[in-house]
């Protein structure tokens, strides 16, 4: 077996044993971005020295007993909208492409200080938006197991460089589904933390009130020792809810354990195959001793309006700092001020951002603003209420992730309006503050991975990844990989 | 036509927190360009704002202070706009829920009393400075003020005239440095005051079209500012023109304003809850500890010491009107315990010596317990009035010396030995023998020249109650 088919804990094992060392570990990584990056896209940017330098340090750390976390020595990779001191964090965005922070954010450095190893920092679509990794400005991720297919989105390079091996497991960060789905269609587990788990200190923000960062990795055991290693309170987030860290022992007894299933989630616009898949994976959970049942939630319609409201009038304001001025993109030419915000914003922001700083501009103008943001709000409340309400029933609701799987490159970025309803299953669980755990369940006839997505209590992580650990301890979809093609072979 | 004139203030006051409203950075004034920053009051991407929990203990205090409703649910909201000075482009400041309501403030002008209402006071931050290079023809931005705490004190349109205006600002600045939340430096741009302003003919009930008139810094300015506004309503309306609502800005130096911007042209802010921090809970015991610790206010203090102390108005009002003046009048007083030399000490010759070296009340350094050290030191005979006031004092001002060991050091204690004053006193009657002359004529006006030319030959350093008697035990001696 190769060295970077392992996952993240094997290896991690094999480090703290000596059999294996942190900079062969880390070589192998990087061999493997050098073979497959170049097909594939993941990584924007490739820490080759430094993470080298930094396996060296981490090894002596080890061998001395100083390091002892399960991830010490693991090269892991991030997404590029999560700041590192001194190194390009460009959320795929031009206007950030020269931008260098002077710090690095708390969950890198949490990371960081468990002793993983950061290799680069991954492709993403331009400021985490988008669901196909096609909008950044530094080119578009391919999905590992079909080069024309996307690898979803925003943080598709962390998910395909999970199922491509460039990085036994990664962060990524969901606004609206933006670990879930490309974990989903890049058949790789992710994970998205009930909101205030983790601290967005030092993410680049997209929309602050729906905002995550979580893990993402080949299996639910690797993805859970990533979360515990990165959770906790955050003195500099103050939406960071008072919780310590935890560690989770992971149980697949999940006998008795009541699964709800929304049935307006199950009609039209879902794709049959995936549909079949997620009933099935039901059934597996059924079969474990688990009690799945079918109920209504009509709430969940009015998701995506309020969603794109709420997401967009956040991004507005946060996008307004990049002004030309202070760092990242300035325009050459410009005759005054507003010329310069104007020139700047306009060369250095792509499509999708300029859409949605528009839309988002537009609902909190004087006027528009109880109509829409307001609504939208109410509907969040409404949306919450209603999980509330069926959290009083149900451990843990199982949906599909997408309603298809992964789309041909190009293929939505022509009808934006089409892409936002392919959000249609994930963005209720943001706008509640809910966690959502993805786990591949199947893949379609073309070969392509459907994951299936499980929903849990606010802070409820432990139920979530148990079922997810259930799940996977009696199929074996997420131990199937791609065919990897290098640059040559591509 | 007599038309009356209708204001409204708001007021922004810098706290005087020792770091900023969102991150840990400093708050003190000046420092070279840039230095007082970090990535979290600088905008960077990723960074976050963490509330200073002082910033709400002193935005309570001051709603407290000026009879306000604490709203115990509120929150933050973002306004955004463009500005170089502001590096998220959006201020994070209070719409919805602001954490004070609904009080007022009592003023007196010309003997009649008034209320001036509160409609809100909210928490803000402040943004950075523009500061344009002429040599080079550039504009830097210095960002070491954002982020400094700021209060926004918005009052109902209930001011009639410049008076009223100046009376709410002198009161509410004093109210702000009794409880400690401000230097209140107009000068500094700690305190900065918008005055909004319309007129109307008498009788009418609704309002005029009003302007804005921004950061006009100086109590004097104000004035001005007003009288120019309300001069350039009244000329437009007699003319048949109308007011058009904007902003303006007053030009001190020129006497006149000039329109920044009409209310075609004004910013949709786009307010919305700023999603990065969390509601803030103000609960009844946190309310309740805040009006305990709340120091005896300006009013207060005022009729307390006046029935207490039984001080003139006049002078109580000076007093207790700057908060310095009160630190010396209760430091020395608790010394000495003798209120009226101390208000007259103060008044006289604290003042005097504070405007004849342009020195602000609030930059007067000495001791104030040395004031009732000396005032007891005179009491008791050991130093001359007179050296007290013109020596000691003045020293103490401008050194802040130890009175007891000054008038040691100098040998400047009253001379009270009987026979040294008899010695020069005879010596003063022997040297001046046509004084005597015309005392014996019965010219009783030598006997002051005489004590004089004691007092002169004593250094001023006698008593001069010993010195009289002795002269005139002299003089009858003849």
């Amino acid at each position: 077996m190769e060295l970077t088919s392992l996952s993240a804990l094997e290896l991690g094992k094999k480090i703290k044993s000596g059999e294996v060392g942190v900079v062969e570990a880390t070589k192998a990584s990087l061999e493997n971005i050098e073979k497959y990056d170049s097909t594939y896209n993941c990584y924007v940017t490739v820490c080759k020295e430094e993470a080298l330098k930094r396996a060296e340090e981490v090894q002596k750390l080890i061998s001395d007993d100083t390091l002892t976390s399960p991830l010490a020595g693991v090269p892991v990779g991030v997404k590029d909208n999560m700041c590192t001191k001194g190194i390009q964090t460009s959320c795929g965005s031009k206007m950030l492409s020269n931008f260098k922070p002077t710090y690095t954010s708390t969950a890198v450095q949490k990371l960081e200080d468990a002793g993983a190893v950061i290799l680069g920092k991954l492709n993403m679509d331009e400021f985490a938006m988008g669901s196909t990794s096609e909008t950044s400005f530094f080119g578009a991720t391919k999905n590992p197991w079909n080069i024309d297919r996307v690898p979803g989105g925003s943080s598709g390079g962390s998910a395909a460089a999970v199922a491509a091996e460039e990085a036994f497991c990664t962060l990524g960060s969901d606004t609206g589904g933006s670990i879930r789905q490309p974990a989903a269609f890049c058949g790789v587990t992710g994970l998205k933390p009930t909101y205030g788990a983790v601290s967005r200190y030092g993410l680049v923000a997209y929309a602050s009130s729906l905002d995550q960062i979580g893990p993402m990795g080949k299996n639910v055991e690797d993805v859970a020792e990533v979360f515990s290693t990165i959770m906790g309170h955050d003195p500099k987030d103050s939406t960071s809810v008072k919780q310590d860290a935890k560690k989770f022992v992971l149980d697949n007894n999940i006998k008795g354990m009541k699964i709800g299933i929304p049935t307006n989630y199950f009609r039209k616009g879902l794709d049959p195959e995936v549909k079949e898949s997620i009933l099935a994976s039901a059934k597996v959970l059924e079969g474990m001793g688990a009690v799945v049942e079918e109920f209504e939630m009509p709430a969940l319609d009015y998701a995506i309006p309020a969603y794109y409201i709420i997401a967009c009038a956040e991004a507005s304001s946060n996008l307004s700092r990049y002004d030309g001025i202070k760092y990242g993109y300035s325009a050459e030419n410009f005759d005054g001020l507003v010329d310069l915000y104007f020139k700047s914003r306009s060369e250095g922001f792509g499509e999708e951002v300029k859409r949605r700083c528009l839309i988002g501009a537009f609902v909190l103008s004087s006027g528009y603003y109880d109509a829409y943001y307001k609504k939208a709000l109410q509907v969040k409340a409404v949306i919450k209420k209603s999980f509330d309400d069926a959290f009083e029933k149900y451990d843990v609701i199982l949906t599909p992730t997408a309603p298809t799987t992964a789309l041909k490159m190009g293929e939505n970025l022509s009808d934006p309006l089409k892409m936002y309803l392919g959000d249609i299953y994930t963005v209720s669980v943001n706008l509640a503050g809910l966690p959502g755990l993805v786990v591949p369940c199947g893949f379609d006839k073309e070969g392509l991975p459907i994951g299936m997505q499980l929903i849990g209590k606010p802070f409820g992580e432990d139920t979530l990844l148990n079922a997810g650990f259930a799940f996977q301890s009696t199929t074996d979809y997420h131990t199937k990989k791609p065919v990897l093609k290098s640059g040559k072979e591509a | 036509m007599e038309f009356e004139t209708v204001m409204g203030l708001e007021v922004h006051v810098e706290l005087s927190t020792k770091t900023k409203i969102f991150c840990s950075c400093t708050t003190e004034f000046g420092g070279d360009p840039n230095t007082h920053v970090c990535e979290v009051c600088t905008g960077m991407p990723g960074t976050l704002p963490v509330l200073n929990e002082q910033v709400v203990e002193y935005a309570i205090r001051t709603g407290l202070a000026t009879n306000c409703e604490i709203t115990q649910y509120n929150k933050f909201d973002r306004k955004n706009y463009f500005y170089p000075d502001l590096p998220k482009a959006y201020q994070v400041s209070q719409l919805y829920l602001p954490i004070c309501r609904n009080g007022h403030i009592d003023i007196e002008v010309n003997g009649v009393k008034k209320s001036i209402g509160i409609h809100e006071i909210h928490m803000e931050e402040d943004a950075g400075k523009l500061i344009h290079d002429p040599w080079d023809d550039c504009t830097l931005v210095d960002y070491n003020r954002c982020g400094v705490p700021l209060l926004e004190i918005v009052s109902e349109p209930d001011f009639r005239s410049g008076e009223e205006v100046i009376a709410y600002l002198t009161k509410l600045k004093q109210i702000l440095q009794y409880i400690d939340v401000s230097d209140c430096k107009m000068e500094q741009g700690s305190m900065r005051a918008d005055v909004n302003l319309s007129v109307r003919p008498f009788g009418q009930d609704e309002y005029g079209t009003r302007t804005e008139m921004k950061n006009i810094n100086s109590f004097k300015a104000i004035a001005r500012a007003i009288e120019g506004e309300r001069a350039r309503q009244i000329e437009l309306i007699t003319e048949g023109k109308k007011v058009v609502q904007e902003t303006r800005r007053w030009d001190d130096n020129k006497g006149s304003s000039f329109a920044m911007r009409s209310k075609e042209n004004a910013q949709d802010y786009r307010y919305f809850p700023e999603p990065d921090l969390v509601p803030i809970e103000i609960s009844d015991e946190w309310i309740e500890r805040v009006r305990k610790s709340l120091p005896e206010l300006p009013t207060e203090k005022k009729e307390r010491y006046m029935k207490e102390y039984k001080l003139p108005e006049y002078d109580v009002d000076i007093i207790t009107g700057t908060k310095a003046l009160v630190k010396i009048f209760e430091e020395a007083n608790a010394v000495c315990n003798n209120p009226k030399e101390v208000s007259n000490w103060i008044m006289v010759e604290v003042l005097r010596l504070a405007s004849e070296t342009n020195t602000d009340p609030d930059d007067i350094s000495f001791d104030p317990k040395n004031l009732g050290v000396l005032i007891n030191l005179v009491k008791n005979g050991v130093v001359n009035r007179n050296t007290a006031k013109e020596e000691v004092l003045a020293k103490m001002f401008s050194d802040n010396v130890e009175p007891e060991q000054y008038i040691k050091d100098n040998n400047l204690q009253m001379v009270s030995d009987d026979s040294l004053v008899r010695d020069i006193v005879t010596s003063v009657i022997a040297a001046n023998p046509n004084s005597i002359e015309q005392y014996k004529e019965g010219n009783e006006k030598v006997v002051k020249f005489l004590m004089g030319q004691s007092m002169k030959q004593l250094k001023g350093k006698a008593n001069p109650a010993v010195v009289t008697k002795v002269l005139e035990e002299e003089l009858a001696k003849l």
